[in-house]
C-alpha cells in the first residue's frame, strides 16, 4: 500500500506553515519528519491523521482499506498519552484494545514488547513520565493498523525504551507497515527517509 | 457496536472510580433541597407547591455541575484524539459519553429525589409521575449537555460559560418536567401531556444533540 499526498498547504493563524508539500511511502518505510520547533511537524501528522483539514491539497491511500477513512487506518501517538490514570496499565490496554478493535491476546504482546508486563495491576498515576510514554506507544501493537504517526516518540524514554521502540517500529515495516515520525532524536530504524519542513518556506 | 459498548463501560468505570463528580453532583442536590425548607420556613403547603418545581432546578443545576467535564478529561490526557480516529464517528463517540453521564449522574439523581420530596411534602401520589418524568428528562438533560460541554472545551473555566449556553436550551425540558409533575400531585389524568412532550423533547435531543456536539468536537480539534 502507499500513502500520497499531494499539494499539502496548511496555514495556522496567518502563517503558512509549509506550501505544497508532496510526498510518496510506501508499505515497509519509514518517513522522519525533521525541522526545527514550530515548523509544522505536529500539524503535518495531524493532518495526516484527519485531526486537521489542511488547507490545500489531498491525503490517499492506495491498496488500503477503500471504506475507511486514512485517519482510520492510522495509529496517531500525539504529545500526550491517552493514558487515564485512575486506570491500572492492563486495563488503560484493554480499553483502547477492545476500543480500536484489537484482539484481545495483544495486550499482552504489546504490554511485553513494551517492557511493562510487570507493572500491569499499577494505577497508571504511579507511572513515571517514560513509562506512561511506553503505555501510550504500546497502544499501536494493540490493533492492527497499517500507518503509525508518531509525534516525538522518544521523549522521555530512555535507551532501553528507544530500543524497545526501534525494534516495535522495524517489526511493523518488516510486515509491511508504514511510519510516519516527527522527531528529533533518531527513530533507530535502518534506512529511513527524511523530509525536512521549514526550509522552503523560510526561504519563501 | 462493541467500541460503543467499550467506550460507555470505560467511562462508567472511570465515574465509579473517581467518584468526585458523581459525589460532587448528589451532595450538591442533597445540599440545596434540604438548605431551601430551612429558608423558607415549615409552611407545608406552600413546601407542597413549589417543591416540583425546587426539584427539578436543582436537579439540572446539580447535573450541569458535572457535565463540564464530559469531554475536558479526555481532551486533557489525548484521549480525544484516539477517540477521533477510532473506528466510531464523533457523532457517536458524543453518544456513547452522553449515555455514561445519563447512567452515572441522571438515574442517581432521579433515584435521590424521591428522598428529597419527602424534605418538600410532596404528595405521594407525585412520588411516581416525578421518578418517571425526571427518567423521561435528564437524557434530554445529557445529550444537550454534550453540545455545550463540546462547545466549551478549550474555554479555562468554561463552566459560566457552559450553564449560559445551555440555559436556553434547558428551559422546555424544565418547563415540561415541572409540569408534568405539578399536573399529576393535582389530578392524574392531566399528567400525560406534559409527560409525552418531555419524551418527545428527550428523543430530538437524543438524535439531534450529538450531530451538533461532534461539529464542536471537530472544531475543537483543529
Amino acid at each position: 500500500m502507499k500513502l500520497i499526498a499531494e499539494g499539502l498547504t496548511s496555514i495556522r493563524g496567518d502563517r503558512t506553515l509549509f506550501a505544497g508539500l508532496a510526498f510518496t511511502i510506501g508499505g515497509g518505510e519509514a518517513l522522519l519528519l525533521l525541522g526545527p520547533n514550530g515548523s509544522g511537524k505536529t500539524t503535518l501528522i495531524r493532518t495526516v491523521a484527519g485531526l486537521l483539514a489542511p488547507a490545500a491539497g489531498t491525503i490517499r491511500i492506495e491498496g488500503g482499506d477503500a471504506e475507511r477513512s486514512v485517519g482510520e487506518q492510522c495509529h496517531y501517538v500525539g504529545h500526550l498519552n491517552a493514558v487515564k490514570s485512575s486506570l491500572t496499565v492492563e486495563e488503560n490496554a484493554k480499553f483502547w484494545c477492545r476500543f480500536l478493535g484489537g484482539r484481545e491476546d495483544r495486550v499482552e504482546e504489546a504490554l511485553a514488547a513494551f517492557g511493562l508486563a510487570a507493572l500491569r495491576d499499577i494505577p497508571s498515576a504511579y507511572l513515571s513520565a517514560g513509562q506512561k510514554r511506553r503505555l501510550g506507544l504500546a497502544r499501536v501493537l494493540l490493533a492492527e493498523r497499517p500507518i503509525w504517526l508518531l509525534d516525538e516518540p522518544t521523549v522521555s524514554l530512555d535507551s532501553a525504551a528507544q530500543d524497545m521502540l526501534a525494534a516495535a517500529a522495524t517489526a511493523h515495516l518488516a510486515a509491511g507497515g508504514l511510519v510516519i515520525a516527527a522527531t528529533h532524536a533518531p527513530l533507530g530504524v535502518a534506512g529511513a527517509r527524511e523530509l525536512h519542513l521549514g526550509r522552503a518556506v523560510e526561504a519563501a | 457496536m462493541s467500541a460503543f459498548r467499550e467506550l460507555v463501560r470505560r467511562d462508567l468505570l472511570l465515574a465509579w472510580k473517581e467518584g468526585g463528580t458523581v459525589g460532587v453532583a448528589l451532595g450538591f442536590y442533597l445540599v440545596v433541597v434540604t438548605l431551601l425548607p430551612l429558608g423558607i420556613g415549615p409552611d407545608l403547603n406552600l413546601l407542597m407547591r413549589i417543591a416540583p418545581g425546587v426539584l427539578w432546578v436543582s436537579l439540572l443545576l446539580a447535573a450541569l455541575l458535572s457535565l463540564g467535564r464530559m469531554f475536558e478529561t479526555d481532551a486533557e490526557d489525548g484521549s480525544l484524539e484516539v477517540l477521533a480516529t477510532g473506528p466510531l464517528p464523533l457523532e457517536a463517540v458524543a453518544t456513547a459519553k452522553s449515555l455514561a453521564h445519563w447512567l452515572a449522574t441522571g438515574v442517581p439523581l432521579t433515584l435521590l429525589a424521591p428522598l428529597l420530596g419527602l424534605m418538600l411534602n410532596l404528595q405521594p401520589e407525585a412520588y411516581g409521575p416525578l421518578m418517571l418524568s425526571m427518567l423521561a428528562g435528564t437524557p434530554a438533560v445529557s445529550s444537550l449537555g454534550a453540545v455545550g460541554a463540546a462547545l466549551t472545551l478549550r474555554t479555562r473555566r468554561g463552566g459560566l460559560l457552559l450553564a449560559i449556553l445551555m440555559l436556553p436550551l434547558f428551559v422546555p425540558t424544565l418547563i415540561f418536567g415541572i409540569e408534568s409533575v405539578r399536573a399529576a400531585s393535582l389530578d392524574s389524568a392531566a399528567f400525560l401531556p406534559s409527560f409525552l412532550i418531555l419524551c418527545a423533547i428527550s428523543l430530538a435531543s437524543l438524535v439531534l444533540a450529538p450531530l451538533a456536539a461532534a461539529a464542536a468536537l471537530r472544531f475543537q480539534l483543529q
